[in-house]
């Protein structure tokens, strides 16, 4: 009976972890190494603001991130009069005032991302036609995680023999259908880090997905931080109780 | 077991006129149990420890969701965001629902096992199933709820299945949805409904352990109790077995909440719903995945429909199904097997069901959805007159005490001593 229990509980977690398997059209990404990764993960702080350059200075033309504020950026470090020049370089509009007209004014650390374009259909017609999606959650939204989105930003390559690509296209293996919309976002040297570190394009695609990993989870480090504390309390717990339940069933045998 | 004398003059004073503490002495307290339950036991208790959990998460979830399509994927973000821990509340919910359908799944699987739907205890066993129906309607309305991808178009696949239905379909499917398509009107609802129906679940639940008390509880031997020698107070016994097993399941529940909290679900669904854009491969949790592939086993839309709400509706009738008097199956040695195989059999249900509906999984859904049936309908009636189940013990005092009774089977294996 144990031997079957165990055969049960193993095929239960297989059919549980067995997920569908990526589809054909589509490369596996590589499992990468990253400092938020594990039970005591936390961002590398200097990456996230260097991936928060790269946000700004090359994906920001195209993709908006939404549900960020610019207060939220205190949490990789930085002080608050940073925090307020970074959103006071957006224009918003609001309104309407006490004339009955909107008006444009900075953005304040309260305010969300300001988008690059008004609407989904502005941001279409800039673009061949495809449609950037905001980054706010991406991490969180595609298969493979961070790990998705460093391939796909270092994983474009000529197409191989024979693929005829569609007008405005590029290969990427890592794309479902190796077909994007997306134009390689990332040369050598794009961007200046601030901290000196050479900007290759695997150390931007890195950083860039350390930063966007922060803004699809912002409560990661807190999160992961108290369940340490948890789950010590419960293992204490889970012995006392054991040991006191032994202790009322002991008259019985 | 007589009533107690309460010595407190306000519970005295109370209890006079209506005997509150005399039932919670008696139902929770003195309680008689049989003192051989194994830990296939503490699912039950676990499992309304997990319903509190799912409303009073859900409560505040609600507190601060939208019910609106243009505003309920970012009022759930807002709450992962900007709401004081907000993320662990929704967390808690939705890794709360998994282990709830988990929970359940054993509880249920352990009363298959052990005879546990047989008589007395039919009624006790239907209501179950009520309440398992419910939750599946509960969790699926929920699921909608954030309205990501995955919520919008499994909304659109499931309330299309009633179109299925030859005349009075596509009136229902538009009754359903409150309009042309899934919309507004029907995420109204189904917020509204799944605000309701675990209160409706906690009503049931309330008639379940009615039920159970009634005849109390079976036992791994699934033999009667004979009398007190039988039998242990619920308190302190059972209640400290209870604790134990509630802190081991906040353990596996919290470490998913805190190390891995969408490991259950799709990363579809943080992408806000378009009903412009239909994904690779839609989906339910994977609580419904075996139910999912015995809709998509048959080719016929109607028919798969009927099978896979029969799936479910046989388990009202498995009580007069089964034909064996025995009931726990460690007495029955070819029912035991059929169990595992039955075991085995949903597993891969639920397995084909994550899978589209391609080559070899085409195969196995079929297999596997027509062994179902075989199971129940064929299998269980006919094993229970052919089998020679391996004798009772006397009793289940004296092989629990050492004393008497010498058949096999009946001493207690290390797992079951509690
Ligand atoms: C010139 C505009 C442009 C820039 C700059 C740009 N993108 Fe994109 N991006 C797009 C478009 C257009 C798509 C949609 C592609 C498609 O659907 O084929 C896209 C899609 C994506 C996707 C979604 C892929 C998927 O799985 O659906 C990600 C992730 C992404 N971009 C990340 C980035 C990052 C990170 C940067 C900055 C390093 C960046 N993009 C810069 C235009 C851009
Ligand atoms: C039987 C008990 C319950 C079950 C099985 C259940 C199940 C679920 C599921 C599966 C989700 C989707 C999770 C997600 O992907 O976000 C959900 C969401 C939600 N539930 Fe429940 N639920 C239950 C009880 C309740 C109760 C009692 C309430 C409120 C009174 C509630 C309020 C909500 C709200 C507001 C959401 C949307 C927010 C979100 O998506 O996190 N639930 N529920």
């Amino acid at each position: 009976m144990r031997g079957k229990l165990m055969a049960g509980a193993a095929a239960f977690l297989f059919a549980l972890s067995a997920n569908p398997a990526w589809a054909v059209e589509q490369s596996r990404p590589a499992a990468q190494d990253w400092s938020f990764s594990g039970v005591f993960g936390v961002f590398d702080r200097a990456a996230q603001q260097r991936g928060f350059q790269v946000y700004q200075q090359v994906c920001a033309a195209c993709h908006s991130l939404k549900l960020v504020h610019y207060r939220d950026l205190a949490a990789l470090g930085y002080a608050d009069d940073e925090v307020k020049a970074f959103a006071a370089g957006k224009e918003v509009q609001d309104g309407p005032n006490d004339a009955g007209e909107m008006f444009t004014r900075p953005a304040l650390p309260s305010d969300h991302f300001v988008s690059p374009f008004a609407n989904a259909q502005v941001a279409r017609a800039a673009n061949n036609g495809a449609l950037p999606p905001d980054l706010s959650l991406i991490t969180k939204a595609r298969k493979g995680g961070a790990d998705y989105l460093y391939a796909l930003l270092v994983g474009y390559a000529d197409p191989p023999e024979g693929m005829e690509l569609m007008e405005g296209m590029s290969y990427n293996p890592y794309f479902a259908g190796r077909q994007i919309a997306m134009p390689p976002p990332l040369a050598e040297g794009a961007v200046e880090f601030a901290d000196g570190t050479p900007a290759t394009v695997e150390q931007m695609a890195a950083d860039v997905t350390t930063f966007l990993a922060w803004a699809s989870e912002p409560d990661l480090e807190e999160r992961k931080r108290l369940g340490i504390k948890v789950i010590l309390f419960l293992l204490v717990l889970t012995g006392l109780l054991y040991a006191s339940k032994r202790k009322v069933w002991s008259d019985l045998h | 077991m007589s009533a107690p004398q309460w010595k407190n003059p306000i519970v005295r004073w109370i209890d006079y006129r209506m005997p509150i503490f005399t039932l919670i002495h008696h139902d929770l307290v003195d309680y008689p149990t049989p003192r051989n339950l194994n830990y296939w036991w503490n699912f039950g208790s676990l499992a309304g420890f997990l319903l509190v959990v799912m409303i009073v998460t859900g409560v505040m979830l609600a507190m601060h969701y939208t019910p609106h399509v243009d505003l309920a994927f970012v009022s759930v973000e807002r709450i992962m965001r900007d709401v004081n821990y907000g993320w662990l509340i929704r967390y808690l919910h939705m890794n709360g629902g998994s282990m709830f359908f988990l929970v359940v799944y054993i509880h249920v699987f352990r009363g298959l096992y052990y005879g546990s739907y047989k008589a007395p205890r039919e009624l006790l066993w239907m209501l179950g199933v009520v309440i398992l129906i419910l939750m599946m309607a509960t969790a699926f309305m929920g699921y909608v709820l954030p309205w990501g991808q995955m919520s919008f178009w499994a909304a659109t696949v499931i309330t299309n299945l009633f179109s299925a239905f030859p005349v009075v379909g596509e009136s229902v499917v538009h009754w359903l949805w409150g309009g042309f398509s899934v919309d507004n009107p029907t995420l109204n609802r189904f917020f509204s409904l799944h605000y309701l129906l675990p209160f409706v679940i906690f009503g049931l639940v309330f008639l379940h352990l009615w039920a159970l008390h009634t005849h109390k509880s079976n036992n791994p031997l699934g033999i009667d109790v004979k009398g007190p020698q039988d039998t242990i107070p619920f308190h302190p016994y059972y209640t400290a077995k209870d604790m134990f097993g509630m802190a081991v399941l906040l353990l596996v529940y919290l470490a998913f909440v805190f190390f891995a909290p969408n490991f259950f679900t799709e990363p579809d669904n943080y992408i806000p719903a378009d009903p412009m854009v239909t994904p690779h491969q839609i989906v339910p949790e994977w609580y419904l995945l075996p139910f999912y592939a015995i809709l998509r086993a048959v080719p016929n839309k109607l028919g798969g429909v009927v099978l896979m709400f029969a799936s479910i509706l046989i388990l009202f009738v498995l009580p007069w199904l089964d034909t064996s008097k025995v009931k726990s199956a460690r007495f029955r040695p070819i029912y035991k097997q059929l169990f595992w195989i039955l075991v085995v059999d949903c597993i891969a249900l639920g397995w084909v069901g994550a899978n589209r509906p391609e080559g070899v999984y085409i195969v196995i859904g079929r297999i596997a959805t027509a062994y179902y049936f075989v199971h129940f309908l064929i299998l269980v009636p006919l094993v229970g007159w052919l089998e020679r189940p391996r004798p009772l013990p006397e009793s289940i005092g004296a092989p629990v005490l050492g004393g008497g009774g010498a058949a096999v089977g009946a001493t207690p294996k290390p797992m079951e001593k509690a």
